[in-house]
């Protein structure tokens, strides 16, 4: 059964307040070096087999699990 | 009027609306989610809280609620609709309005009265006192002069002189909006809360303005 990883992040003009605030947070343990931090949703789904995968994680990333006017979204497959 | 004010599992501001349905001289109707009756109201709230506990995004599961369904159908034959906070990231979850609302720019959950400038013909300009309370209020949308132009944009967050500086934005909304408009003018959107303004005892009675104009904003169906 193949297992579907989304990633869902906002949009890179948009603003991302908790990366920021990570990114502050970073310097007081030490690692001075991170620029910039961003912050999204790692979304995991298992699928029955012979499912068309392009097209459903298109609709269901497109139309839920992500948000178009603020949020964009990558995916990968990973199969038993 | 008879005025649904529609109550999600989360939604907690369902009571206030009630009462100021009821304050500025209409009849409350709750409407539970489940369902895509709506009773014959003359018009719908969405009122404020955590439907669905917020998962995923606010306002992102509420959106497929039968009732949101029925909401939908409603504001196509020009029934007016007014999403009040969560309710307002709900119709933006479900295509009724544009853009969308994202976590607050400086991460603080907001909880004050705010001054708006209100933007509709009707009262262009006029400054009012209504509370915000909100972590998830930032609106963002890629063309913010395109909604001017269209006359999309309700109120504005400003000072009490009406100005609307960086200074007195609570959230990093672009162009310092508080609420929108469909094209049509009968869905409206606002983030800060009217239904808490009713009552001079509450502070503000601003919120009795802002309702009415909301749900004269179109002919009832």
């Amino acid at each position: 059964m193949p297992r579907v990883h989304i990633d869902v992040m906002l949009k890179d003009e948009i603003l991302d307040p908790q990366g920021q605030a990570v990114q502050r947070a970073l310097p007081t343990l030490g690692y001075e070096a991170v620029r910039n931090v961003r912050i999204g949703k790692h979304i995991e789904l298992d699928v029955s087999d012979d499912t068309d995968l392009p097209s459903m994680i298109d609709g269901l990333a497109g139309q839920l699990l992500a948000n178009p006017v603020i949020e964009q979204f990558t995916w990968r497959v990973d199969t038993d | 009027m008879r005025i649904g004010v529609l109550v999600f599992p989360g939604t907690c501001d369902d009571r206030d609306a009630a009462q100021a349905v009821a304050a500025i001289g209409h009849t409350p109707v709750r409407l539970w989610h489940a369902t895509s009756d709506l009773h014959g109201v003359d018009a719908v709230v969405l009122p404020g809280g955590f439907s669905y506990g917020d998962y995923l995004r606010a306002g992102a599961i509420a959106r497929f609620a039968p009732a949101v369904r029925g909401v939908v159908g409603f504001a196509e034959r020009g029934g007016p609709v007014l999403g009040i906070c969560n309710g307002f990231q709900v119709l933006c979850e479900a295509g009724m309005l544009p853009g969308a609302l994202t976590r607050n720019a400086r991460l603080r959950f907001v909880h004050r009265v705010q001054h708006l400038r209100l933007e509709a013909p009707t009262d262009r300009g006029r400054v009012v006192q209504i509370p915000v309370k909100h972590g998830e209020g930032r609106y963002v949308h890629p063309a913010p002069h395109d909604l001017d132009a269209a006359g999309q944009v309700f109120a504005r967050y400003c000072g009490p002189d009406g100005s609307t500086g960086s200074e007195v934005n609570p959230n990093g909304s672009v162009d310092n909006i508080a609420g929108v408009t469909n094209a049509a003018g009968n869905v409206i959107g606002l983030m800060p809360h009217p239904e808490h303004a009713v009552d001079p005892l509450l502070g503000s009675t601003d919120g009795r303005l802002v309702l009415t104009r909301a749900f004269g904003a179109a002919v009832a169906p």
